[in-house]
């Protein structure tokens, strides 16, 4: 994983809450087995059927820093969301709520989620819509966010925060932890159940559905 | 100073393998992973980049569900990316050796109806999937909760996760329901009254005489919707009636092993003087069926009522968030929601397709015709509930009724597969959200119970048995 410090980069105001994630990314997107390319899957239902949703104004296109509405990512575990945001070019997201999956794969794939209270979000809003194509730095060192003269902070869970900025492979960091997962296995209960061998009730035939 | 814990707090605390010091994570052992072709692929694939291997493939479990179709499952699957999703996860499975459940056989289906059923799901376990909707799980006392691709790996690769310790509310149910009032319009009120984000960092444990007179798929359907509030798990103490449904399972334990094993479950319940962050009440006596009029789970209302106006809004954020909700459903305020028409009716999903499901529905539609110009599709949450509801001859009752009799998947929950509505198509739905597009792009969802799909799908508007 990249590290993280500072970056700065044009916002977008995204006027809206409950952003869930078939917004983010539809489901048909999610068939592929791949882990990246999913930037023509961000927003598609809105970029290909509203010619003014905020990713086809000329001047947010470049756009990394996306300041959306509370209660961001919510819905499904999709971790597609993250990837159709971070393949699109954007690094950070400032929301006044999250959902709690979403900020966790948020995390792991280098993408700052980062709290602002609904104040400071207004205010962005303002500002990026007054000077569309204004930057905006998200600084995780100061966990601050700057704009024009706007200064907020943001808060974000301090070991996301240092992770992310010493750009750390979690199962690395769990590997460390070798021992005391076989010490734990070795103490486990008889009755916790194994899939393996399989056991089942007896094997039936299944009919195949027909079209009516 | 209160020293009790509760039901989440016990289960958590029996599978710390390392506790996290100054704000980081603590390390959780995990019991049960259950897999399925969408959130694997990319997974499976970071263990071959680092030359890793599944620490415990015999704590992993993989079905086939969302991209699979409900009909003609004998032959290649059409769609060239859900073939190649599907096959992706059985080249997996074979090079990792992983149990995969495919199609065609007897213990395929939604990945949380098959737990359940080959009795893998079992009280005082940590559950996790790559899928939300694996707080179905906590109906029986295990802490069951979704996750992101990411984490997926790293369960494979460690059996952990590094995770920072939920907050904990009680959702008290009290009362009793009344007729034709089931889990699904619990559930549906709680999120109404608690918002989609109002479960956020917490784990819910539901409770009260409510919930304890509920069988365990009605305690499923329930759990099943605490992500849609926001939370990441829900929880209901075991007690007689998951032991019951556990026991002569498949993976049920037997023997000596069983005895210990209830000896342990019964111990897992919140104690009486355990202190929840939050606690929300909930008058069973005071609900009626609910359906959804919007486009988030908790944009809901009793059948009786009307669509809301967005001139009667508290605040300029629900005004905006309302007003495109009834743009995007095509909804004028005030009409009552009984006159609202529907095109399809989808019984089925992990929410809503157990076989308690399809008999209640049965018993409704049995007898009765269908809606002129209503399509009904009915799809079994596994295999073997279809094949449990055949053998009850439910198969004949919708047949008859003019309902689709599908294979079993995920299906119209999230059109993954070819079961989509149409742009402006509007559905009567027993699934678990109501985004927009999640029924296929343009398509308008009215979440319900199954008492409300089958009634809704004889009157063609949004009904309830109680209205025949």
């Amino acid at each position: 994983m990249e590290k993280f410090t500072v970056h700065t980069g044009v916002g977008v105001p995204l006027r809206r809450s409950n952003v869930d994630t078939d917004q983010i990314i539809p489901a048909v997107y999610l068939k592929r087995v791949t882990k990246s390319g999913f930037e023509d899957a961000l927003f598609s239902a809105w970029r290909t059927s509203d010619p003014d949703f905020v990713l086809n104004r000329p001047a947010y296109k470049a756009g990394s820093v996306l300041v959306a509405g509370p209660d961001f990512g919510t819905g499904s575990s999709r971790e597609h969301a993250v990837w159709a945001l971070r393949d699109y070019g954007f690094k950070a997201v400032l929301s006044a709520r999250f959902a709690d999956i979403f900020r966790g794969n948020a995390g792991k794939q280098g993408l700052v989620a980062a709290q602002l209270d609904q104040d400071g979000i207004e205010q962005l809003w303002k500002l990026l819509e007054a000077e569309p194509g204004l930057e905006v730095t998200v600084d995780l060192v100061e966990t601050q966010v700057r704009a024009g003269d706007l200064v907020a902070p943001f808060s974000i869970d301090a070991y996301t925060r240092w992770r992310l900025m010493e750009g750390l492979d979690d199962i690395g960091l769990t590997l460390r932890h070798e021992d005391e997962i076989a010490a734990f296995e070795a103490r486990r209960e008889a009755w916790r159940p194994l899939t393996l061998p399989a056991k089942h009730l007896p094997d039936a035939p299944v009919a195949p559905a027909r079209p009516a | 100073m209160p020293t009790g814990t509760t039901l989440a707090e016990k289960v958590w605390n029996a599978h710390v393998v390392h506790p996290g010091q100054d704000g980081a994570p603590d390390l959780l052992y995990i019991d049960l992973h259950m897999v399925h072709e969408v959130t694997s692929p990319q997974a499976f694939e970071g263990l071959r980049l680092t030359g890793r291997r599944p620490r415990r493939p015999d704590l992993t479990i993989a079905t086939e569900d969302h991209n699979t179709p409900t009909l003609n499952i004998d032959l290649p699957i059409a769609d060239p990316t859900s073939r190649l999703q599907i096959d992706t996860l059985r080249n997996n499975a074979r090079e990792f050796g992983i149990r995969l459940h495919s199609l065609g056989d007897a213990d395929q289906g939604i990945v949380h109806v098959v737990g359940p059923q080959l009795g893998l799901t079992m009280p005082g376990l940590t559950v996790v999937c790559g899928d939300s909707h694996t707080s179905t799980h906590g109906a029986f006392g295990a802490l069951a909760f979704g996750i992101g691709t990411s984490e997926v790996e790293h369960v494979l690769a460690t059996q952990t996760l590094p995770l920072k310790r939920f907050k904990t509310m009680a959702v008290n149910v009290r009362g009793r329901l009344r007729d034709a009032v089931t889990a699904k319009d619990v559930i549906l009120a709680v999120i109404a009254k608690i918002g989609t984000g109002g479960g956020q960092g917490y784990v819910l444990e539901y409770r009260g005489p409510a919930i304890e007179a509920l069988s365990m798929e009605g305690r499923m359907t329930i759990c099943n919707m605490s992500i849609e509030a926001g939370a990441r798990a829900g929880m209901v103490a075991p007690d007689e009636a998951t032991f019951a449904y556990l026991k002569g399972r498949p993976h049920a334990p037997a023997g000596r092993d069983w005895d210990e094993a209830v000896a342990y479950w019964r111990t897992l319940k919140t104690d009486a003087d355990a202190v929840f962050d939050t606690e929300v009440d909930i008058d069973a006596d005071a609900l009626e069926p609910f359906v959804t009029w919007g486009t988030n789970p908790g944009q809901g209302l009793p059948l009786s009522a009307s669509v809301p106006d967005p001139d009667e809004a508290a605040s300029d954020e629900d005004r905006l968030a309302i007003a495109k909700a009834l743009e995007y459903m095509d909804l004028a305020p005030g009409t009552p929601l009984k006159q609202v028409k529907v095109d399809t009716v989808f019984l089925g999903s992990c929410t809503n397709g157990r076989i308690e499901d399809l008999r209640a529905a049965a018993a409704v539609v049995g007898g009765r015709a269908k809606a002129q110009g209503v399509r009904m599709l009915v799809v079994p949450g596994s295999a073997r509930v279809r094949i449990q509801a055949e053998k009850e001859g439910l198969d004949k009752v919708f047949k008859a009724f003019g309902a689709e009799w599908r294979n079993a998947g995920c299906s119209m929950c999230l059109g993954m597969n070819p079961d989509q509505l149409a742009p402006g198509e509007r559905s009567a739905s027993t699934s678990n959200r109501n985004f927009e597009g999640r029924q296929g792009k343009g398509g308008r969802t009215h979440l319900v119970s199954p008492l409300v799909a089958a009634a809704t799908a004889i009157r063609g508007t949004l009904s309830s048995p109680l209205d025949l």
